[in-house]
Parts: structure tokens; sequence; C-alpha cells
């Protein structure tokens, strides 16, 4: 049995000034299945933007991509935009966090999932727009609001819109980049609630982008950690909670408030290391509180740890409680 | 705070800020009524010396605007706010010169609140010049080196001649705190200081506020953030469309909340631990806009145990739940 999507060894590196390489994306795995919500969470330049435009084929044309991109078991990045593009909106469907830039201005919401539909041939005319209002309804918004402009909705509203505009031809996966970044905390409950019910009443499965690690243990069912464009820790959310592997999984959930958390929060000294210079040891070691003289100078690969979780770190190998 | 005995350090009582809306001249000349937002409509609070009052709620509810009026960088309609025992809603700009050096502000985004072609040097000595202060180029300098110290971005040396694009984000907001104390003010109010940055780093900016503020340093710190304000802030005062809803103790406000739109807030925070999943009660719709504010409780066509007098009633703050100093404006607690 293969998995719904399939993203092994991906890859991505952009050209800078034809000398140098910024490796912003090495060697990611991971997998989907029907209406499972996995989270891809980090900090701002870790990759995990890069990572699914990456497997979608939209990077500019200075990026290079390697890797498979399996969707039902078949290549779909092996022979690029040819074979990208028929999956692209209908198999797989991209949120991205700024509604706004998502919708044209100037034409009202239902005609530009009437156009969305007429392009990938779902439906025509009156049919179109039919669906249009449909799709609308299921992301709760009346359907007579088609007629509306972008800018006569408030930022849910937008956010629903461009879910809607997203599931217009029925894809099986979901990627959501940083869904609800800009929302308030009661419209984003709203969107939580709209994603968790697509998953579950209609199967579709969820690639969740975000920086909130409270968002994501809220919503997923696992998560990989990105650091300096790799996944150093993925596994159940709770697990990574209540036992991370990786010493940035467990300073990452530190440096998060929490509503009745006891403790102050703590940052993580230092910053990510540049990727246009080649990394020599743990990417994380100048940063980690239990570093060790084999940090410094090996890099640890994502290795399984059993029970569907994995990390990269070389504690793994020597106590077996990296998180305690 | 005035609970023990010290006079406040800065008090608003029953502040109004609205704006006018813009009839255009079709409006004008069929003499449309002027409309106005209610963005601020009767709000009283304090902060003192050594205390974090976080100002929370959802946009537009009006918690930015109260800041403004609080450093006088909007004309409210009718009010009071008192600065170290000194009303100050009155004064000309001449008179409030003195005082705008001991009420600073932190704003959201450190990529545009520094100047890009101004050295740390320059941007944390500026406002010394601006306010003629300082005294002699070395005193200057060693205020400077002082203030940048105090904000942990030591050796100052290192950060004295680098611009704000060779420093990271948490770097150019610790640079944007130090040109605020710099003065060495009472006041700090701070915008969503955290909002911008990486999680990694938005602790480590909390902290040095934190420091900040025993060190006798008054905030007044506006989030939409429940979870920064429950773990940083001593008191908490939720807005809604205008009005303080709840106020009250931190820990009060967060553990016992008393107004059913503190309690369908809380319970939409997402927390850490995914055994501690939220049990949301997901409010429908968004706040109405402040030009049409709701006759009797402003919340009451949100709120889900409203009753009919809620239609009628204009609810105060007054004291509610167990703990000293927690007030709440409804009716049904």
């Amino acid at each position: 049995m293969s998995a719904l999507l399939e993203v092994k060894d991906l890859n991505a590196w952009f050209d800078l000034d034809g000398k140098r390489e910024l490796h912003a994306v090495q060697g990611v795995s991971f997998a989907l299945d029907p209406g499972e919500r996995l989270g891809l969470v980090g900090e701002s330049g870790c990759g995990k933007t890069t990572t699914v435009l990456g497997l979608l084929g939209l990077l500019p044309p200075s990026a290079s991509v390697a890797g498979r991109v399996l969707l039902n078991g078949v290549d779909i990045l092996a022979g690029g935009e040819e074979t990208i593009r028929p999956h692209r909106w209908v198999d797989l469907a991209i949120v991205f966090q700024g509604a706004m830039n998502a919708l044209n201005p100037v034409k009202t919401v239902g005609s530009q999932i009437v156009e969305v539909l007429e392009l990938h041939e779902r439906a025509r005319g009156r049919a179109a727009w039919r669906r249009s209002g449909e799709l609308l309804e299921s992301v709760g918004i009346p359907a007579d609001r088609a007629s509306r402009f972008p800018h006569e909705f408030s930022g849910g509203m937008r956010q629903r819109a461009a879910i809607a505009m997203a599931l217009a031809c029925n894809p099986s996966v979901l990627i959501a980049d940083e869904p609800t970044t800009a929302l308030d905390v009661m419209v984003q409950a709203q969107i939580l609630e709209l994603l968790d019910s697509l998953c579950r009443d209609f199967g579709l499965a969820l690639l969740l982008v975000t920086h909130d690690l409270p968002v994501v243990a809220e919503l997923c069912d696992r998560a990989a950690v990105m650091y300096a464009g790799e996944i150093v820790e993925h596994g159940p959310v709770d697990a990574l909670y209540h036992d991370p592997r990786h010493p940035y999984t467990r300073l990452l959930f530190a440096a998060t408030p929490d509503l009745y958390g006891e403790g102050v929060p703590a940052s993580i000294p230092g910053a990510p290391p540049r990727l246009d210079l080649p990394l020599v040891g743990c990417p994380f070691h100048t940063r980690c509180d239990r570093a060790f003289v084999r940090c410094k100078d090996e890099r640890p690969s994502l290795r399984d740890l059993g029970e569907g979780r994995s990390a990269a770190c070389h504690l793994n190998d020597v106590v077996a409680e990296v998180g305690a | 705070m005035s609970h023990n005995g010290n006079r406040p350090l800065i008090a608003v009582e029953d502040l109004v800020v609205r704006y006018p809306v813009l009839r255009g001249l079709t409006g004008t000349i069929t003499r449309r009524p002027q409309q106005y937002v209610h963005a601020v409509e009767g709000v009283s609070f304090t902060v003192a010396r050594g205390e974090l009052v976080a100002l929370v709620g959802e946009s537009g509810c009006g918690k930015t605007t109260t800041a403004q009026a609080v450093l006088r960088l909007v004309e409210p309609v009718s009010g009071r706010i008192e600065f170290d025992g000194g009303e100050i809603t009155g004064l000309q700009a001449r008179a409030l010169r003195p005082l705008r050096r001991r009420m600073q502000m932190i704003y959201q985004d450190p990529y545009e609140s520094l100047d890009p072609r101004l050295k740390v040097r320059a941007a944390v000595e500026e406002p010394l010049l601006i306010h003629g202060l300082g005294g002699t180029k070395a005193q200057r300098r060693e205020r400077v080196g002082d203030a940048l110290s105090r904000v942990e971005l030591n050796p100052p040396e290192l950060f004295l001649e680098r611009y704000p694009h060779e420093l990271s984000g948490g770097q150019r907001q610790r640079v944007a705190i130090a040109a605020s104390i710099v003065l060495q003010p009472d006041l700090l109010v701070a915008d969503e200081p955290v909002s911008m940055l990486d999680v990694s780093v938005r602790a480590g900016i909390l902290n040095l506020l934190d420091r900040l503020r025993e060190g006798g340093l008054g905030i007044l710190m506006i989030t939409h953030d429940l979870s920064t304000a429950a773990r940083f802030a001593d008191r908490i005062a939720v807005m809604y469309l205008g009005r303080i809803v709840e106020e009250g103790p931190a820990q009060e406000v967060v553990r016992d909340p008393q107004h059913p739109y503190t309690k369908a807030l809380l319970s939409v925070v997402p927390r850490r631990d995914p055994r501690e999943r939220s049990r949301p009660e997901i409010l429908s719709g968004e706040a109405p806009d402040a030009v049409r504010i709701p006759s009797g409780c402003r919340f009451h066509p949100r709120c889900p145990i409203a009753i009919a007098d809620c239609k009628q009633i204009d609810p105060a703050l007054e004291p509610a739940g167990a703990g000293a100093g927690h007030q709440a404006a409804c009716i049904r607690v």
C-alpha cells in the first residue's frame, strides 16, 4: 500500500549570483494518508514554505528541485511542469496566508471560483455558478455572497473563500501555509474548525505549514519539525510534546507561552546557521543545551526510533531520554 | 497600583475616542448625518510603576487607540488621563514635550520602526539629541552603551557600528527598546512587541520587558495573544468594541474568567499540549463594526447567555469573581 502523498528526499536550492548556492531544503521526506493531518513546523527560514512550493513545482526559476513526489505511487515531479500541472489544484490544492493576495480584488468572489471550475473543465456557465455557491456554503459563507468583491469580506471570510476556491476540483490533499497567522484568535478557531471538519467529513488530507506549535497541537495528528532546511524530528504530536527526541523540539515548546502553563518561557539563544555555507556537524549544535563533542563534527541523520517516530540527534544513540 | 497606596503612574478615566467616518461629497451635500467610529467608549484603568498591564482583544476592539490616546497621539473626545498625578489631557504640545520623554513606545515591527540608514549607535542616540539630553558626546556615548547592555546586546561595542539589516529580528527589537529606555522613561507602551518575531526569540524580548518592569518601569502592553498576557502581565484588561469588559489580576482573569466574552476567548486559545486540546466555545461571526454599536450590552448579539435585559442595559464594570480587584461588565455575573 502506498500513501496518498509521499515526498521522498526532497531537496531545493537557490542559485545566488552564480557562485554560491543556498540549500534551503535538504532531504525532506514525509507521507500523508487520506484524512490525515500533518503539521510542518518551524521558524522563519527553516525551509517549510520552500518545501511545499517545491513539491508543487511553484518555486521561481532561480531554484532547483530534486527528489520524488509520489501521488498514489506515481512520481509527479519527474516530468517537471508537464507532469505536475495536471495535479496542481486538482489533487493538490494550496491555501496561503494572505488570502487577499490569492483573490483578485477586481473580480467577484463567485466569478473567481467559476473561473477555476471552467479552467479545469469541472462545470460551465450556470452549473459552475451553482457549484461555486455550494463551495462557498461548504466553508460557511452564504451562497448569495458569491456576487461580492473580496474587499467586502472580512479577513476570516476571505480565508474561507480562498479555501472554497482550493476545494473547487475536489482535491485529495489540501496544503495550508500559515492559514490563520494574520487572523484573530476567534476567527482562527473558526478556520481550524472548518479545516478539521473538511478532513473528518471528506477525508481530505491536510498538510499544515506553520510556525505556531499550539495550532499544530490543536489540529494535527503528526508533525515534522524543521530546522535549517531539514526535518529534525517527526512523530505524533502527543509524543513530540511529552517525549521530544530532539533538543530543538523541546526548546521550541519551552519557548512557547501557554495559557495555563507553569514557569516562564525561555528563548533559544543564538541563530540558525547560514544555509549558503557548508554545514559541519549538527546544524543545531551551536544553540543546543545538550551538545557534546560528536555534534560538532558529525552531522546526525534522521533515524527511525520506532512507533512512527524519527529524530536527527546523536543523543538518541547515547541516552534513552533526550527530552529528560 | 492604587491598591498598595501609591498613586498610579498613569490613570485613565472614562476615555472616549471617536473617529469621524468620511461622508464623501454626496454625503455632505445631502447632509447625511455625520457618523463616527466609536473606537473607545468609556475606558478606565491604571498602570503603576513596576506593573505590566496587558490590554487584550481582537482587532478593532480599540486597544491600540487606547494606547495612542494615553500617549496623546490621538485626541480623546472626553475623559481624563493623569500621568504621575498630573492631568495631561488638555496640555498643549509645548507643555507635553518634557512628559514625552517619560512615556515611550515600542512598535510591533522592528523592521519598520528603525531607520535603515542609521547605525545602532545613531538610532539609540537620536532620542537624546531630540530631547537635548545626555550632556557631552562622551556622556551620550556612555548612555547609549548602557542602554544597549540593559537590552542585553553585549558587548555594546559589537553592535554600535552595525546597520539594522545586519541584525536579526530579535536584535532589532532590542535596539528599538534601547532607543526607548535611553531616555529613562517611567512608562513604556508596547504595541504587540513580539508578534513579528520568531517563537524562539519572543521569550527573550518578553523576559527583557519583565526585567525592565522589575526595575520600576510601568508597562502597558497591547496584545492579541492571551497566552503571552497570561504569562507576563500583572493585570489583564479585556476589550470588546471599545469597552473594557473584564479586568483584573492576570491569573484571576485567566483561571476564573467572569465575562462570557473572556470565557469564549480563552476557550479558543490553542494549547501546547495536545492532551489539553481546547473545547472551544466558538462565537459565530465577527465583532460588529464600531460605527453601529449594538444597544444595551454591546456583546449581546454574540453572547451565548444573553437575556432580554441585555438588549436594554449597558453594564458597567463591577467587582466579580473571588479575587480582589477583579471586575466584569455583565449583568449575568
